[in-house]
């Protein structure tokens, strides 16, 4: 395809010589197609020695030594970072661990004290209870003996009212007087 | 615009004209800087300025242009190893400049209105003249008459190197010919193409009726300079590739 462009191309130039013959005024150098007309060769090539030259020393001296830094630069800095990482990784690491046993061992001590203090609060409210037990049996004891002496008293008494009382009916139906002492002892016997 | 002034505008070799724009000469050489040195000057600065003027910050996070500059380092870094190993990495900056250069100086050549630095066939067997001396002087500085068995492949009997040998120092020959014009083609036959149908366009505008047609020539152009553009970027890169391969061919010569 490109040779029968290169082809064409050559026809085109042929009418543009032939055209140029005619009229135009610009000195071309006929049928030479210009990338083959020698007399171009010689300032092109000095001037691509010159220029291809100077960029080779500009990139050998300055552009490549700074762009192979650059990438050098950067493959060292994410090493060294990954590095720093990868260490501080490892301490945060080695902290949460220790950080765990210190947790573990401050809550088996929390776990010991409280089973301690449990413990003696239970010992205390033992002793203490028992103490009350003791104070309320003592209290219930004292109660008991004092029931027990106003019973017998008030019992006693009910006799001496009942002897008093048959006596002054005694005195108030027959108007003689009694002696107590008999009655309180009838009064007993007829129990 | 009248018809003869369309006509010389639609020359397709008008191009690769060289237009002496500073005409002078040294002990009668005549080393005129012209358009062709102009757009050399300009693919150099372009090298100059992607590759010196974008890394001046030296960014740990590169911008765009310093993100470029480094891919393409890293590319032909990567290719000269591959291609010539990691001795070839002495060759680094000079197969480098050329890559860029090449790359560089096609792509401005694909701007309308710019030169193609690259369609001239002396700039590119110029180059080819120097990666062939490079090879040959550093083959023979490096392995003495060594570097011949270049045309002696290992392995092969003799009534049959009687034969290979010849084609093998015929094929060593050939390659700054076949290098240069591998390159100057491409760029020049691209450029004579887009131009030719840039010329259909204007023979269609003028041809009355037939202007409705105008657009299909430059539908062929925008496919076609898409083309140009893969085969600005290709053609560079085979020229560089080819460099490292013969460089190997130095540096390793026995096959």
């Amino acid at each position: 395809m490109s040779m029968a462009i290169i082809s064409s191309a050559f026809a085109a130039e042929g009418e543009q010589t032939t055209h140029e013959t005619v009229g135009a005024g610009e000195a071309h150098h006929e049928g030479a197609f210009p990338p083959f007309q020698t007399e171009n060769f010689a300032p092109q090539i000095f001037w691509l020695v010159v220029i291809f030259g100077l960029l080779y020393v500009l990139m050998s001296r300055i552009a490549l030594p700074r762009v192979g830094g650059i990438i050098e630069n950067r493959g060292a800095k994410i090493a060294s970072d990954l590095g720093a990482a990868r260490e501080m990784q490892s301490k945060a690491q080695a902290a949460a661990a220790a950080n765990d046993e210190n947790l573990r061992r401050r809550r088996d001590e929390a776990q010991g004290i409280g089973r301690e203090a449990q413990h003696k609060i239970a010992a205390e409210t033992a002793k203490q209870r028992e103490l009350a037990e003791s104070q309320a049996a003592e209290k219930i004891r004292a109660a008991d003996e004092r029931i027990a002496s106003a019973k017998t008293q008030a019992l006693a008494n009910v006799e001496q009212i009942a002897v008093d009382a048959a006596a002054s009916i005694v005195e108030k139906l027959t108007g003689a007087r009694i002696d107590q002492a008999a009655l309180a002892k009838h009064a007993t016997s007829s129990n | 615009m009248n018809p003869e002034e369309a006509a010389a505008k639609s020359n397709p070799i008008e191009q690769f004209e060289l237009h002496r724009l500073w005409p002078f000469e040294i002990n009668g050489v005549e080393t005129s800087f012209t358009n062709a040195s102009l757009f050399m000057l300009l693919a150099a600065l372009g090298v100059v300025a992607l590759m010196i003027l974008a890394t001046s910050k030296k960014a740990i996070v590169p911008g765009r242009v310093q993100a470029m500059a480094e891919m393409l380092y890293e590319f032909v870094a990567g290719m000269v190893r591959q291609t010539a190993g990691t001795e070839g990495m002495k060759f680094f900056p000079f197969v480098f400049t050329l890559f860029a250069f090449i790359l560089i100086a096609n792509l401005i050549g694909l701007v309308p209105y710019t030169y193609s630095v690259t369609s001239q066939i002396v700039v590119t067997f110029a180059f080819a003249i120097v990666v062939i001396s490079l090879v040959v002087v550093y083959g023979l500085y490096r392995h003495g008459f060594g570097f011949l068995n270049l045309f002696v492949p290992h392995g092969v009997p003799l009534p049959v190197l009687v034969v290979l040998v010849p084609i093998e120092i015929i094929s060593f020959l050939s390659r700054p010919v076949s290098l240069s014009v591998r390159l100057f083609a491409n760029i020049l036959a691209g450029h004579i193409t887009l131009a030719v149908f840039g010329g259909f366009v204007v023979m269609l505008l003028g041809a009355g009726a037939w202007a409705a047609l105008a657009p299909v020539p430059i539908l062929a152009i925008v496919a076609l300079y898409a083309l140009e553009l893969l085969v600005a970027c290709l053609q560079a890169f085979v020229f560089s590739v080819l460099t490292c391969v013969y460089l190997n061919d130095a540096i390793h010569p026995g096959h």
